[in-house]
């Protein structure tokens, strides 16, 4: 492991790069998570105090509380594949750059 | 590791296979089919032998030993996450939930899905990014590196040997089910085949130990659910009208809804499979597992330390996606396993096998293959039933290794050594590593044997809470709020993991033998009223109303002999393991009380106790998080 002493770490905090990458990552990640949380728990929430709405039939045999249940999995997969979208778009080609300016020192 | 050791691997899993050879005695396949059983077992095991003599050789370092070196692949590691994830209690136990309570049983799978996006988006690249090897190198870094390492490494053998505990326990019950060789055996097969992969081979024997063992059982289900619904043109609604329509599931939901089915149709009764109710009854409580499922998962220990596996925070990126891919997509096949064995096998065989529903998958399998008499039938069985077998054991090692790793680099190196200004050469911690792989498997077997017979699904939901209510609020706010030190994170670690135990000692999962007894009573005084109720069904001429009290007679008499089983047994203890007679508390799952005081204390503990250290390490900690700079680097091999 390299010597931490060669970065100087509150002047890449410093760095308006740093700050820029810091918000827009915190308002991504807080806002995908609390939408994640939420539609997670709408569902043991429905299963337990709207079970007429659960049991509504929509399609043969499966009711609303069936393809909730199902869309989970693809909403997950969803904020999976979102998320992976714009670290991949946003997040890494600019850590990469303040990374380089800033480690062992330089800049 | 050099040659000479690495034949001692041979050795000694060969022992372990000499003593599961003598077996297959009455297990699920029949006498004439046992060398099927014999000959896929011993070849997964040989498989997975030969994988540990290979790895044995590239492990040389404590790096190689805990993290593989941090050369694991982003898609090599999703699968190894999934097989260290999908153990026994979730693959075989979430089918058989589907097949005895339909609708309940899938929904519980949802919460171990949306689990790993916390881990994703909160936990995997920062972790990467600044830890090495254990949970406690986070919690380290930027407070006391004493205290933390204490209390993070207690913490982690308190969730590790609950986790352990029950996956010995159920895992040997479950082995002497599927194969027929008696409990102890099985666990000590399970505990020495566990230790020859760890010991020898390490993280890389256990990783490929878990991918193996990930692509089989995808390739299992995959193969089983294709079976089922072919003869459906892969309708959905075609094959679940068919599953409602089975008069095994309408009878089922029956016994489930006792006297308020009185009312109702068959086809209501099979609709209400696909409704939820059946098992989850309370639901603060279903509530409360969900929080307990959706952020434990992130503090489990042996899923961080595979974070440290990868290169590069990239990668620990891309493994939670391929893993959420593999488990997402397996329990969605779950739902055909738990359903088909509902409609092909029935719930009440299934039950009569494990009460538990363990054997759906298992059963499903033989089924498919043309059943108990058919030569491709036991092939399934066998197949299914080995996979099982490997699953056990792949996620016993990973266990094995977030505790011994506990134990010995952040104990012993750490604490002991580091501590008190010794330095530590690298030999020393590898053998470290070993000699603790070897104490917490020893531990694991003797607790295995020890808890024979013992209610262990409450310690499941124990691991999950106590990760969820310390771990996870430790290592959220140490990465994210920069007020946060030791204060916080030792008054956190101690307040979420005695909240959690404390409150699951006094909720229903325990037995109450006083309430064990008057259930018995009542089972002994309806017991009559039943009888006349069967004999006059069946002296029907309907041939489905017979059948069925046929079935009911032998349920009733199951029941009635759990009953004087249990007046036998508790005849003199009034209360529970904690002198309580009856709960003190209704919820199973104390997640719902004991996560938010886990955050609380550690908010309580930072602000009471300021620790300049830690807040002047917060620039450098949020830095490398975000940026990776000084992640450490994988090995060159």
């Amino acid at each position: 492991m390299a010597n931490p002493q060669t970065t100087d770490w509150s002047r890449l905090i410093a760095d308006p790069r740093f700050q820029a990458l810091h918000r827009r990552k915190q308002g991504f990640l807080t806002g995908l998570m609390i939408f994640s949380v939420i539609y997670y728990f709408l569902l043991p929430i429905g299963a337990g105090y709207f079970q007429d709405l659960f049991k509504v039939k929509v399609w043969g045999v499966i009711n609303v509380g069936l393809l909730f249940a199902l869309s989970e999995f693809f909403v997950a997969w969803g904020i999976a594949w979102y998320y992976t979208y714009y670290a991949n778009k946003h997040f890494d080609s600019q850590a990469r750059e303040i990374a380089a300016t800033h480690e062992k020192g330089g800049a | 590791m050099n040659h000479k050791h690495t034949k001692w691997v041979l050795l000694a899993l060969a022992g372990a296979l000499g003593v599961a050879t003598p077996v297959f005695a009455q297990s699920a396949a029949t006498g004439e089919y046992k060398w099927i059983t014999f000959t896929v077992f011993a070849a997964i095991i040989l498989l997975t032998m030969y994988i540990t003599y290979v790895a044995a050789k590239r492990v040389k370092s404590a790096s190689d030993f805990y993290t593989a070196g941090g050369g694991v692949s982003g898609m090599q590691n999703g699968w190894a996450i999934a097989g260290d994830y999908l153990s026994a209690a979730s693959f075989l136990g979430i089918a058989g939930l589907i097949s005895q309570y339909g609708y309940d049983g899938f929904m519980y799978s949802v919460g171990w899905l949306v689990a790993y996006i916390t881990v994703l988006l909160l936990i995997a690249e920062p972790c990467r990014n600044i830890g090495k090897y254990t949970l406690s190198d986070i919690l380290a870094y930027r407070n006391d590196p004493k205290k933390t390492r204490v209390v993070g490494a207690l913490s982690v053998i308190t969730v590790s040997t609950f986790y352990l505990t029950a996956q010995m326990v159920g895992g040997g019950v479950l082995v002497k089910t599927l194969i027929g060789i008696d409990y102890e055996t099985s666990v000590i097969c399970v505990g020495v085949l566990m230790l020859g992969y760890v010991l020898f081979g390490g993280m890389v024997a256990t990783t490929w130990v878990q991918i193996v063992k990930a692509v089989l059982l995808v390739i299992a289900s995959l193969v089983i659910v294709m079976l089922v619904w072919v003869p459906y043109g892969f309708s959905l609604p075609g094959f679940l009208q068919d599953v409602v329509g089975d008069p095994k599931v309408q009878a089922r939901v029956a016994t489930l809804l006792g006297d308020k089915a009185t009312n109702m149709t068959a086809a209501e009764l099979g609709q209400r499979f696909l409704e939820p109710g059946l098992y989850f009854k309370a639901p603060l409580d279903q509530i409360s597992l969900g929080m307990a499922l959706v952020f434990g998962t992130a503090g489990l220990p042996h899923i961080l330390m595979r974070f440290f596996t990868v290169p590069t925070a990239q990668q620990a990126r891309k493994s939670v996606v391929w893993a959420m891919s593999i488990i997402g997509g397996f329990y969605v096949l779950t739902l055909f396993l738990g359903f088909g064995a509902a409609k092909l096998v029935g719930p009440a065989v299934i039950a009569a096998q494990d009460p538990g529903g363990n054997m759906a998958g298992p059963l499903l399998a033989q089924y498919i293959g043309g059943g108990a008499n058919s030569l491709l039938g036991n092939f399934m069985l066998a197949f299914v039933s080995a996979v099982a077998f490997a699953t056990i054991v792949a996620v016993v090692a990973g266990l094995v290794l977030a505790a011994a790793s506990a134990m010995a680099h952040d104990l012993y190196v750490g604490v002991f050594r580091l501590g008190h200004g010794q330095p530590v050469t690298p030999q020393e911690q590898v053998r470290a590593a070993r000699v603790a792989t070897v104490i917490v498997g020893a531990l694991a077997i003797t607790i295995g044997i020890a808890a024979k017979g013992q209610n262990v699904a409450v310690l499941v939901a124990l691991a999950f809470a106590v990760a969820a209510s310390a771990n996870f609020p430790c290592v959220l706010l140490t990465l994210y709020w920069k007020r946060c030190n030791t204060g916080g994170i030792v008054l956190g670690m101690i307040v979420g993991t005695v909240v959690a135990v404390g409150l699951t000692l006094v909720s229903p999962n325990l037995t109450y033998p006083k309430a064990v007894k008057a259930a018995a009573h009542k089972t002994l005084d309806g017991e009559a009223a039943k009888r006349t109720k069967i004999t006059a069904a069946l002296a029907s001429t309907d041939p489905i109303k017979v059948k069925e009290a046929e079935m009911a007679t032998k349920a009733l008499d199951k029941a009635v002999k759990k009953a004087n089983d249990d007046l036998v047994k508790f005849k003199d203890q009034e209360t529970s393991f904690m002198g309580l007679e009856k709960p003190l508390l209704e919820l199973k799952n104390p997640g719902i009380i004991s996560i938010p005081l886990g955050f609380l204390a550690v908010i309580l503990g930072s602000l009471l106790f300021r620790d300049k250290r830690a807040e002047d390490m917060w620039d450098e900690v949020y830095a490398r998080q975000n940026t990776g700079i000084l992640a450490s680097k994988p090995t060159a091999h």
